[in-house]
């Protein structure tokens, strides 16, 4: 086995684990959160050996370092207690993630071994100059009604947020 | 491969881990006793043999080592024993892509003196600081306090801001070198540029005998808005004064660590000062041409000593004057921080709010701007 294979199905594995733990942990919502950083860290080095280092890159700065601070400082902020979860909701969720589950299994399976071979990457691939310059040439309206839509939706949130405006 | 790797790693680990770190506590001490008139640290000793208090960090270690390690009732154990690791790890790891030398070549191989060299090496530091506030967070809510949870929450929401826009000062700087590798951005600065050469953009002709008039091409010539503003930034990044609300002793006792004892609550000190020479590395590399010695490039320090001696003794020499400026823009940065810290009183939350959303945030965009304008202009009229 390879080092970035060996790599891989560490990573995948804690990955999995932790994305599970976030979901056993639904009484304890700090450890449900904390369990999703390590999934969004072990995603960002899978995202390193398919050499997307800018996504990588992101997904740390943007998914781990900042929404699930922001998850945790709403947490904190509201002090969730175990009790407040009352027990019976939660029943439906369960069949449906077992579905979800099912499903995603049977995916795999029948898509496995029936990949074909990835091809050669092109020069630079992954890299923040190759990615930069498809977002601002091939796909720059996309980026700017993206933007203006966030835009929109930061003005959004702020007039909702704020009752009166001076 | 592996091995030059690991040497680089473990170089860097005993030269800024194990000695520098300690030695900035009595930087600290010494430094805050003479701005403060006092004789400062010089108590500490073995057989009457003080070395000027330098056995103080060796004694706080003991000390440390030697405390109960105290778990709060009714705190999360497992939480709250980790935090301290998930507070240190940040700081030490985010060296691996701070270049210390330059790159050299010896016949046919090159050495470059930074342990790692990734095309993404600056976003590598942020997505690596950015997992650093897990720590502080973690600590505050895991204890079982309300002034440690209002110190997490603070720290979080600090933190966060900050990112912002200590991400967005530095893009200028990425414009400019044109390259986001650490390392190349040292060779970039590793020249001069003429300080009067706007007239040739600007009026098309340049000002006769003023050629020698040359400033070293570092960062914080060409953005030097964006290097208060990153500094500003990664100063409050690391908590300590005058960005020290996490922790401010008067309202929240102390904040995160409140419940710390022993070595735990000592990771969290050291890992503090660690991000003190992280944040002097990195503003040294970006900003103050890193190990570029000023006004003398690679190639005229090699040509000239090795046109002297031999070329590999050339090459041996620009490796230790080059270690060594950079190691003395280091101190430099550290010496800085200490007085920022020593001479300033605490923000308040609002202020401190303030400062980043409403000044820092218009200003690097701002700042962006004006960086790709005038980059146009240059390259149109080149």
């Amino acid at each position: 086995m390879t080092l970035p294979l060996f790599l891989f199905y560490l990573f995948a594995v804690l990955a999995v684990l932790s994305a599970l733990a976030m979901v056993a942990n639904v009484r304890n919502t700090v450890a449900a959160a904390m369990s999703l950083v390590i999934t969004m860290v072990a995603l960002a080095v899978i995202y390193v050996l398919l050499e997307a280092h800018l996504v990588a890159a992101i997904q740390i700065m943007v998914y781990g370092g900042a929404i699930v601070v922001l998850f945790l400082f709403v947490v904190m902020l509201l002090n969730l207690r175990s009790d407040d979860f009352p027990p019976g909701r939660q029943r439906l969720t369960k069949a449906a993630g077992a579905l979800l589950g099912v499903f995603a299994l049977a995916g795999f399976l029948r898509g496995y071994g029936a990949l074909p071979p990835a091809p050669p990457l092109p020069e630079g691939f992954g890299g923040y100059r190759a990615v930069g310059l498809a977002l601002y040439t091939d796909y720059v309206l996309l980026v700017e009604m993206a933007s203006l839509l966030l835009t929109a939706a930061i003005v959004g949130a702020l007039i909702l947020a704020k009752r009166k405006i001076s | 491969m592996i091995v030059e790797v690991l040497i680089k790693s473990l170089f860097i680990l005993l030269v800024v881990v194990a000695a520098i770190a300690p030695v900035i506590t009595w930087i600290e001490r010494k430094q805050s006793a003479v701005m403060q008139d006092r004789i400062g640290a010089n108590r500490a000793d073995i057989n009457g043999i003080t070395l000027l208090g330098l056995l103080h960090p060796l004694a706080d270690v003991i000390k440390l080592l030697s405390k109960e390690d105290v778990v709060p009732q009714g705190a999360n154990r497992v939480m709250h024993l980790v935090a301290p690791l998930v507070a240190a790890t940040p700081a030490v790891v985010a060296y691996a892509v701070i270049p210390f030398g330059g790159v050299y070549t010896f016949g046919s191989h090159t050495l470059s003196l930074v342990a790692a060299n990734p095309d993404w090496g600056l976003l590598y530091i942020f997505a690596i600081g950015s997992l650093a506030t897990y720590g502080t967070v973690m600590a505050g809510w895991a204890s079982n306090n309300n002034w440690s949870l209002l110190g997490g929450l603070r720290a979080s929401a600090q933190m966060i801001s900050y990112e912002v826009t200590m991400g967005l000062s530095v893009v200028g700087v990425f414009m400019v070198f044109e390259t986001l590798k650490l390392q190349d951005m040292v060779v970039a600065q590793d020249t001069t540029f003429r300080l009067l050469g706007f007239t040739d953009v600007l009026f098309g002709f340049s000002i006769p005998y003023t050629d020698w008039l040359r400033l070293p091409a570092w960062g914080v010539f060409y953005q030097p808005l964006g290097f208060l503003m990153f500094l500003t930034c990664i100063m409050a990044e690391n908590k300590r004064p005058p960005f020290d609300l996490p922790e401010g002793e008067s309202e929240l006792i102390a904040g995160y660590f409140l419940e710390y004892s022993g070595m735990r609550f000592g990771l969290f000190f050291m890992s503090e000062f660690i991000e003190v020479v992280v944040i002097a590395g990195l503003v040294t590399t970006l900003f103050l041409g890193g190990w570029a010695i000023p006004w003398v490039s690679t190639e005229a320090l090699i040509g000239f000593v090795g046109g002297a001696f031999n070329e590999g003794f050339g090459t041996g020499i620009a490796i230790l004057l080059h270690f060594a400026t950079f190691m003395l823009k280091v101190v430099f940065m550290i010496w800085f921080q200490m007085l920022i810290r020593w001479s300033l009183p605490r923000f308040r939350y609002d202020q401190l709010m303030d400062l980043c959303w409403k000044i820092i945030l218009p200003l690097s965009i701002a700042n962006i701007f004006v960086t790709g304008a005038v980059i146009l202009i240059v390259r149109g009229s080149a």
